[in-house]
């Protein structure tokens, strides 16, 4: 994998902020996007840009052409079985609020259970508090272990017949721990529970297979993975979003409507009520072109060589806490003693170093670690060696900086 | 932007208050106790309030932040003590001017160090941290 011709199709990355080259380490939070993917959206509304289904003049055919030829792209990409299975949504988080609404309110009841892990982003926590007090369902946590991973004898132990939903992250945003959903989709089958997969970190890093995974559902956002914002996937196994309601009501999910009742369109359209996301749709079809021509394999190892690297270096560091497992994918989590991260993030930015600071839309994880907030730098297919250096140099000087000031 | 203009930031001032915060605690006795958090980074701060007959008799504050929001907690309730209500939020009202960038004289409105927060203007994304003190007292005067 060649990352210097990579870099060149990013425009953004070659700028300079606060007087020096960009370092973005930020992908976790949202990826940069590349040429291909912005010349894609700009085509779009220069040629094609017209409503979708309403197929009668030229311009309207070819931007349905472009959307529905997106989410063939996606199928493919995940290895779903069929496109009747791909929903577009607008991220991640309304693609986890779509099976809270339509699949856990209307199957869940009281004494039923969901379980979760302290790992999860807010996205794939605050919609199960939300249907378990709607329908009187318990939400249970799988314990994490000490290095921040989840066990299966933890997952087995939680999960029991009375579980109808086990909702898992692929990858946590904050320790990186990698978690072994496959193996967790079967125990979770094994009780007759359904599982729901936060891919926001996953898909856009490695290969996914959801029929190998076996994963019921399977959410992630196209703006992680070089897509525009606003653009999403629901994956679904077909049985499943057959017999689940709409969770949005209104045009182009419909069928016949009548004054007082409605029938709705087959899959995926009942799942995308409103004029869709045509560009965001058509840029995320360009993201998969351009990173399935790289390779995700090729990616993955790529980004692995980059966070080994990363965490050597990072050890060197006197003073510097570094959370979750050895193994773990593109991201590292620290914090500097005495230093609070929103002052390492502005020193760093002052020398042009894009990270994130804050709690990561992980509150509860943040207990879990025992602190407020966290540092975070995250790196995807277009960083180098080189920026790893920039960062730790930059740490160096952070703690010069706090350690001259005090 | 190099270390000099990082230190329009973090002035020596300011770490001061940041290493030894004052007025850092609880008051003794009955006082107006306001919950604050910055839900976006998750600073946070307790804040309590003294106050008999129309002033400031004491304010304490405790919580966990960058050097910049606790910093501020620090001169805020310094610069709170022993005024009145209406003083209080008129110094708010000076400090949010002054976070955009506006020329503020806090030394005529006796508002001790706060002036040395003044460089925070020029960090857009630090300006939330400097006025959750003065916004949690806001808060608690008007209720």
């Amino acid at each position: 994998m060649d990352v210097n011709a990579i870099r060149e199709q990013f425009p953004i990355l070659h700028q300079e902020v606060n007087g020096h080259p960009l370092v973005y380490l930020d992908s976790s939070a949202t990826s940069q996007k590349p040429r291909p993917v912005i010349e894609a959206v700009d085509a779009y509304y220069r040629e094609d840009n017209s409503n979708v289904h309403r197929g009668v003049h030229t311009l309207g055919s070819r931007a349905t052409e472009k959307y529905e030829g997106a989410r063939e792209k996606v199928r493919n990409f995940i290895h779903a079985k069929s496109t009747a299975e791909v929903i577009f949504t607008r991220g991640t988080t309304t693609s986890i609020n779509t099976v809270a609404y339509s699949y856990a309110r209307a199957n869940l009841t009281e004494g039923d259970e969901i379980v979760i892990t302290p790992m999860e982003h807010h996205s794939n926590l605050i919609p199960w508090q939300q249907a378990a007090k709607a329908t009187g369902a318990t939400l249970k946590y799988v314990s994490l272990q000490k290095d921040g991973t989840v066990s299966l004898d933890a997952v087995r132990e939680t999960v029991t017949e009375n579980t109808k939903i086990v909702a898992i992250t692929h990858v946590s945003n904050v320790l990186g721990t990698i978690n072994p959903v496959k193996e967790i989709a079967g125990i979770a089958h094994q009780n007759g529970a359904v599982i729901v997969v936060d891919g926001a970190q996953g898909a856009p890093h490695m290969n996914v297979d959801v029929q190998d995974m076996d994963c019921d559902f399977y959410a992630f956002s196209g703006h992680k993975m070089g897509a525009p914002t606003g653009i999403g996937v629901l994956y679904g196994k077909q049985h499943l979003l057959e017999n689940m309601e709409p969770f949005e009501f209104g045009g182009e999910m419909i069928d016949f409507v009548n004054l007082y009742d409605s029938t709705w369109k087959e899959l995926p359209w009942k799942f995308e009520g409103g004029t869709p996301i045509i560009a965001g749709a058509v840029g995320m079809g360009a993201a998969i072109d351009f990173l399935n021509e790289i390779g995700m394999d090729n990616l993955t190892a790529h980004e692995q060589k980059l966070v080994d690297y990363t965490m050597e270096k990072l050890h060197t560091i006197d003073g510097i806490s570094i959370y979750g497992p050895k193994e773990r994918a593109a991201l590292v989590t620290f914090n500097l003693d005495d230093v609070h991260p929103h002052d390492t993030a502005t020193v760093l930015d002052a020398e042009g170093i894009a990270i994130r600071a804050g709690h990561h839309c992980a509150q509860p994880l943040m207990k879990w670690l025992d602190t407020v907030a966290t540092a975070r730098a995250s790196f995807y297919l277009y960083n180098t060696e080189d920026d790893a250096d920039r960062l730790v140099d930059g740490l160096l000087k952070t703690k010069e900086y706090f350690g001259d000031v005090f | 932007m190099s270390f000099n203009n990082l230190d329009t930031l973090y002035r020596q001032v300011i770490m001061d208050h940041y290493k030894n915060p004052r007025n850092k605690g609880s008051v003794e006795g009955d006082a107006l106790t306001v919950d604050m958090n910055n839900p976006t980074c998750g600073d946070r701060i307790q804040l309590q309030l003294q106050v008999e007959g129309g002033v400031v008799q004491d304010a304490k504050f405790s919580g966990e932040g960058c050097s910049i929001s606790m910093s501020s907690a620090s001169m805020m309730t310094q610069a709170v003590k022993g005024k009145k209500l209406d003083d209080a939020l008129n110094m708010s009202k000076a400090f949010s001017d002054m976070m955009l960038g506006e020329d503020v004289d806090t030394e005529e409105m006796d508002m001790g160090d706060v002036e040395a927060l003044q460089g925070v203007s020029q960090f857009p994304a630090r300006i939330k941290c400097a006025t959750l003190a003065w916004k949690a007292m806001e808060k608690g005067v008007q209720e």
